[in-house]
């Protein structure tokens, strides 16, 4: 029967205000009873308000092949980080 | 005048109906047709002994002999359970399984939200953190059954036949209980023969969605809340009850 269940891929938000964040994938004959499976097996302990399915199929993923022309670039551009900035100490949340 | 004892055998019997569908439901862990569905049923299974835990742990304290929740579930014989045999009957296939919690978590889900408005204060507490639970009970039994019954030819097959041999179990979670009916007369139960009109309604509604026949069987005797079991009840009663008498006082 595995091989008949597509793999899905379960996204979950924490609390309200913060993004859904990639918790781990589960098998299941369609997509509300991914939903279902996910609620069961990532929501046990609290974690979550929302709950978002996606067919892993729909993902396009990078290629570890291509790890050095897309990452590497942004390795000696120091400058693009916030570093040189001066940030007053009554700041408290940046 | 309500005594005590009516109101521990009304727990009893709500609590022992949890604890042994939570039991059977156990069994599944490992059996499932896949993974997800182990964690699902191991899920419903364990939502059931938290309910089986409260409703057992306030019959022994209403009953005032200083029965613990494990002396109620782990040293009470056969006839002394007042569970309803539906939720005894041996495993099934995994359609069978779907079946009867459609029947038992409607049930359930019937009873529970009317309990909520108990004058029992820990009948009507216990009902209304349980009522959400077996609301997503009776939802996955839903959702499972639509997709067998208007599935696959053999899927239908399947969950007809276990709808056919569930069936017969039906009729007794409505039979009208003295206990129940008494208690009910003072707000404080559930009269479960007032249960049986709001339960067709939704279980008849599901069974038209699935594209699934009604099953016209004759209702089993029952007895199950006047301690009389299947024989399967026994076998269960054994692997449940036997480390516990076996080893009196373990802990974990």
């Amino acid at each position: 029967m595995s091989r008949d269940w597509p793999l899905w891929e379960v996204f979950i938000r924490s609390r309200r205000g913060l993004s859904h964040i990639h918790a781990g994938s589960v098998h299941a004959p369609d997509a509300h009873m991914a939903l279902r499976n996910a609620r069961d097996l990532y929501t046990r302990r609290q974690e979550g308000v929302s709950i978002w399915v996606v067919p892993s199929s729909a993902i396009t993923a990078s290629s570890p092949d291509e790890k050095d022309p897309f990452f590497a670039p942004a390795a000696d551009k120091a400058y693009r980080h916030p570093t040189f900035y001066d940030i007053p100490s009554e700041v408290q949340n940046l | 005048m309500i005594t005590r004892p009516a109101v521990t055998g009304y727990a009893l019997q709500l609590g022992d109906d949890a604890l042994i569908m939570a039991q059977r439901l156990g069994e599944w862990v490992s059996y499932a047709p896949e993974l997800e569905e182990d964690v699902a049923l191991g899920n419903i299974a364990l939502d059931l002994l938290g309910q089986a835990r409260a409703l057992l742990s306030y019959a022994g304290e209403a009953e005032g002999r200083g029965r613990t929740e494990d002396d109620l579930a782990y040293f009470r014989d056969e006839r002394e359970f007042t569970n309803l045999q539906i939720v005894e009957l041996a495993r099934g296939d995994f359609a069978e399984e779907m079946a009867r919690q459609l029947a038992f978590s409607g049930y359930q889900f019937e009873l529970y939200q009317r309990l909520q408005g108990s004058r029992d204060e820990t009948l009507a507490a216990v009902a209304a953190k349980a009522v959400k639970e077996v609301a997503y009970h009776r939802d996955h039994a839903t959702q499972w059954t639509l997709r067998l019954g208007d599935g696959t030819q053999e899927s239908h097959r399947r969950m007809q036949a276990g709808l056919t041999r569930i069936w017969p179990y039906v009729d007794e979670m409505f039979r009208q209980d003295p206990l129940g009916e008494a208690l009910a007369g003072d707000g404080l139960a559930v009269d479960a023969s007032e249960l049986r009109p709001a339960w067709t309604q939704y279980v008849a509604a599901v069974l038209r969605e699935a594209t699934l026949a009604w099953p016209e069987t004759p209702a089993a005797p029952g007895g199950g809340r006047q301690g009389r079991h299947t024989e399967q009840m026994g076998y269960l009663l054994a692997e449940m009850q036997y480390l516990a008498r076996c080893h009196p006082g373990a802990r974990w």
